[in-house]
C-alpha cells in the first residue's frame, strides 16, 4: 500500500532542495574539494626521493648497483662521494633523505657469494618517509638479487615482504575509498539533522506534528529524499575517485552501490538521532560533524589500523559504521571481493545500521518538550 | 450530542521549578468564540499546546468534542485546526504549495482539496498570490495563509495562538472579520491574544495570569467585576502630572492616554481622588479638569492582577 502521507513529505522536501541551488552546489562541491585535499595531501607515496651514494668500492659491481638505483623512479641521486665523513653534513643540510653506503669489499663479496651487504642510512626525524625508503630499497634490491640469481648459479634465500593489491603503495588507492566512507556518513548525518532542526527552529515541525501523522511517516518522509540525494553524491564521488585517482574497481559496482545505500541509510539514522536532541541548525551541524567525522577518521581504520588500537578503542570501533563500510569498499574495489568474502563486515554493518535506525524511530517523538 | 467543544478540567503543568499552569478549568461551547486573554508568559501557549496534544499535562484532563486529548491524540489531531504563534509555514514554498502540503498531510481528497483551496484563497483574498513564495508575503498575508492552512481540512475546532500579534491594524480587522464568518459557519474557536480590544469581540473570555484564570465570562460581565474607579486628569504638562501621580500611587495605576492622565483607583483603602487632586494642586501641578471614566477590560485586568499579587505577597509574608 502506498502511504499517502509520506509522498507529500517527500515532494515537499524535493521542492526545498530545488529551491536552494546554492546548498546543492555546496553539497556536490564539498566532497570533491575534500577528496582533492585528502587525495593529494595525505600522500604517502614517495617519488624522486633525494639520496646520496657513498661508493667506497668503485668497481663494475658497485657501478652496476648504482645504475639500478638510478633507473628507479623513486630515487634521485643528488650526490656521489667517497668520504663517509660527509654523510652527516648531507643530512643536517637536508640535502638527502637517505644515504646508501657501498662498502669497500662489495665487489669482492658479491663476486664470491653473490650476496653482499650495503648500508642504508635514513633520516629518522621523518619516520614515515624513513620506513618507506627502507621498503622501496628492499623492493629494488630484491629485483636486483633475483635478476642476478636467474643468470647466476646457486639458490638465493632472502626474506622479502611484498605488498599485495596495492603493489606500488599508491596511497590514493587506499585513501579515496576511506574518504568516500567518511564523506557519506558525514553528509548523510548532516543533511538529516540540519533539515529537521530547521523545521524545529522555524516552527514548521509543530505544524506537522498537529496533523494525524505517525512517527515513522515523518522519519521516512525525511529520510527518503536525503537517501536519494546522498546516494547521488556517493555515486558521484565514487566515479570521480575511480576516474581521477584511478582507484581500481576489481569487484562489482552493483554490490558496492547496494551497500552504499545501506550505509547512507545508517548515516541518515544517525542524523535523525542527533535531531532528536538538538534544537537549532547550528548545534545540529556541529554535533553531526563531531560525531561522524572524528570517529570515522580516527577509529575506523582509515588512518590507524584497528588491530593496533588499545582494546577498548577496538570495541568502540566496532560500533562505528565506517569501520565496516571501509572493509567492504576497500575489499570490493581493491581486492575484487564479493558477498562471499565480505559477509562478516556486511553482517556487522547491517547490525550497526539497523540499531541506529530503530533507535532513531523510537526516539523520534510526536510531542514537544 | 451534548459534548462541549472544549472541556478543560484541573489542568496543571510545571516546567522544572516554575509553574506554567496551576489548576486551569474552563469550557468552550460548540460554535462559540472563546478568548484567552493574558500578558506574555501567562501560560497561554502552554495551555494551547496541551489542548492540541503537543504537550502532556502533569495533571488534569481535556476533552475536545468529548474525545480525551491524552487517550486519543490521533482523533484530536483530525478535528482541530491549529495556528501556532509563530509563522510556521515553509517560506520557500509558494502559497499554493503550502496549502497543498497541509491538505495532503490531512489526506484531504483531491476533489475536496481543490474546492476548499479555491474557497480559502477567495475569502483570504490570497488568490493573486498563489504562486508567490510564503516568505515574500506581508505580515498580514502570512497570517491569513497560516489560517487557511489550518482550515484546509475543515476542522470543527480552530485553535489560534496570538494570530494577530505584530500584524498591522488593517490586516487585524480583516482577520477578525474572517474569524467572524468562520464562527457563523459553526466552527468553535479558541483564540489567545494580548490585545484587550480583540477580547471584546469574543463571545466569552478568560483572563489568565501566571497560569491561573483570574476572571471568566462575557467581556461585559468581566468588566462589571471591576470594583474600583477610573478617573482622568488633564493639564498642560501630562508628563509631569503622571510622574507626580506615580509617586503617590503604584506605577501601574497611572498611564498617559493621549490628552489625559488616567488613574485607576482599584482599592477602597486608596486615597480619595478629590484629595489627591487637591494635593497635586498644592504641590504646584496644574490641573485643568478631572472626571470619572467608564472602566475598560484592561483596567479590570490590571486591577485583578494587582489584587492577586497583593494576596500572594500576604501569603508569603504571613
Amino acid at each position: 500500500m502506498i502511504n499517502t502521507r509520506i509522498l507529500p513529505l517527500i515532494r515537499k522536501e524535493f521542492i526545498h532542495i530545488r529551491r536552494d541551488p546554492r546548498s546543492l552546489v555546496i553539497l556536490l562541491l564539498m566532497p570533491l574539494i575534500m577528496m582533492f585535499i585528502f587525495g593529494y595531501a595525505i600522500n604517502m607515496d614517495l617519488k624522486h626521493i633525494r639520496i646520496g651514494i657513498c661508493d667506497l668500492n668503485r668497481t663494475p659491481s658497485s657501478r652496476e648497483l648504482i645504475e639500478t638505483i638510478r633507473m628507479s623512479p623513486y630515487f634521485e641521486i643528488v650526490t656521489y662521494y667517497n668520504n663517509p665523513n660527509r654523510t652527516e653534513a648531507l643530512f643536517t643540510k637536508r640535502l638527502v633523505r637517505a644515504v646508501i653506503i657501498i662498502p669497500a669489499d662489495f665487489g669482492k663479496s658479491h663476486a664470491r657469494s653473490r650476496f653482499a651487504n650495503i648500508g642504508v642510512i635514513t633520516d629518522g626525524t621523518d619516520a614515515n618517509s624513513a620506513t618507506l625508503v627502507q621498503n622501496y630499497l628492499d623492493g629494488l634490491f630484491m629485483g636486483k638479487s633475483i635478476s642476478s640469481a636467474t643468470n647466476g648459479s646457486g639458490p638465493l634465500v632472502s626474506v622479502k615482504s611484498r605488498m599485495l593489491y596495492n603493489p606500488d603503495m599508491t596511497s590514493s588507492h587506499f585513501v579515496v575509498p576511506g574518504i568516500v566512507a567518511i564523506l557519506l556518513i558525514m553528509i548523510g548525518a548532516l543533511l538529516t539533522s540540519v533539515t529537521i532542526a530547521r523545521e524545529k527552529e522555524t516552527g514548521t515541525m509543530e505544524q506537522i506534528l498537529v496533523s494525524p501523522i505517525r512517527p515513522y511517516e515523518v522519519v521516512l518522509g525525511k529520510a527518503i529524499p536525503y537517501l536519494v540525494l546522498s546516494f547521488t553524491i556517493a555515486v558521484f564521488i565514487l566515479v570521480f575517485g575511480h576516474l581521477w585517482f584511478k582507484v581500481p574497481m576489481l569487484g562489482k559496482w552493483g554490490f558496492l552501490l547496494l551497500f552504499c545505500v545501506f550505509y547512507v541509510f545508517t548515516a541518515l539514522a544517525i542524523g535523525l538521532l542527533i535531531s532528536t536532541v538538538v534544537a537549532t541548525q547550528q548545534v545540529a551541524m556541529m554535533l553531526s560533524l563531531v560525531i561522524t567525522m572524528l570517529p570515522s577518521v580516527m577509529l575506523s581504520g582509515f588512518v590507524f589500523p584497528v588491530a593496533s588500537m588499545p582494546r577498548p578503542l577496538q570495541v568502540v570501533s566496532q560500533i562505528i559504521p565506517a569501520t565496516h563500510f571501509l572493509k567492504i569498499i576497500r575489499g570490493v574495489m581493491l581486492k575484487g571481493n564479493g558477498p562471499l568474502e565480505l559477509w562478516p563486515s556486511v553482517a556487522a554493518m547491517s547490525a550497526v545500521g539497523l540499531f541506529f535506525i530503530l533507535l532513531a524511530v523510537r526516539r523520534f517523538k510526536l510531542k514537544l518538550k | 450530542m451534548s459534548d462541549k467543544a472544549i472541556q478543560v478540567t484541573g489542568l496543571k503543568k510545571r516546567y522544572d521549578s516554575t509553574s506554567a499552569l496551576s489548576s486551569v478549568t474552563f469550557s468552550v461551547e460548540k460554535g462559540e468564540m472563546f478568548g484567552l486573554i493574558g500578558p506574555d508568559g501567562a501560560g497561554k501557549t502552554t495551555l494551547i499546546r496541551i489542548l492540541t496534544s503537543l504537550l502532556d499535562p502533569d495533571e488534569g484532563t481535556c476533552r475536545l468534542l468529548g474525545i480525551s486529548v491524552h487517550e486519543d491524540p490521533k482523533s484530536i489531531r483530525k478535528i482541530i485546526g491549529y495556528m501556532p504563534q509563530r509563522f510556521s509555514l515553509y517560506p520557500d514554498l509558494t502559497v499554493g504549495e503550502n496549502l497543498r502540503f497541509f491538505a495532503d498531510l490531512f489526506r484531504v481528497p483531491r476533489k475536496e482539496r481543490l474546492k476548499k483551496t479555491e474557497e480559502l484563497l477567495e475569502f483570504s483574498r490570497l488568490e493573486p498570490f498563489v504562486k508567490r513564495r510564503a516568505g515574500a508575503l506581508s505580515g498580514g498575508m502570512k497570517q491569513k495563509l497560516a489560517l487557511s492552512c489550518a482550515l484546509i481540512h475543515t476542522p470543527e475546532i480552530l485553535v489560534l495562538d496570538e494570530p494577530t500579534t505584530g500584524v498591522d491594524p488593517v490586516s487585524r480587522r480583516e482577520f477578525w472579520s474572517i474569524l467572524k464568518s468562520l464562527k457563523k459557519s459553526g466552527v468553535s474557536i479558541l483564540i489567545t491574544t494580548p490585545y484587550m480590544d480583540e477580547a471584546e469581540r469574543c463571545d466569552r473570555i478568560a483572563l489568565i495570569h501566571h497560569g491561573e484564570i483570574l476572571a471568566m465570562g462575557t467581556a461585559r460581565s468581566v468588566i462589571d467585576q471591576f470594583s474600583g474607579s477610573i478617573f482622568s486628569v488633564s493639564g498642560p504638562d501630562l508628563l509631569g502630572l503622571s510622574r507626580w501621580f506615580k509617586r503617590q500611587l503604584r506605577s501601574d495605576q497611572v498611564r498617559i492616554l493621549g490628552d489625559r492622565v488616567q488613574l485607576n483607583l482599584f482599592s477602597s483603602t486608596e486615597k480619595n481622588v478629590s484629595d489627591l487632586v487637591k494635593d497635586a494642586k498644592a504641590s504646584g501641578q496644574v490641573i485643568d479638569a478631572f472626571g470619572r471614566e467608564n472602566p475598560e477590560l484592561e483596567d479590570t485586568f490590571i486591577t485583578l492582577i494587582a489584587e492577586r499579587e497583593k494576596r500572594n505577597d500576604q501569603t508569603i509574608s504571613s
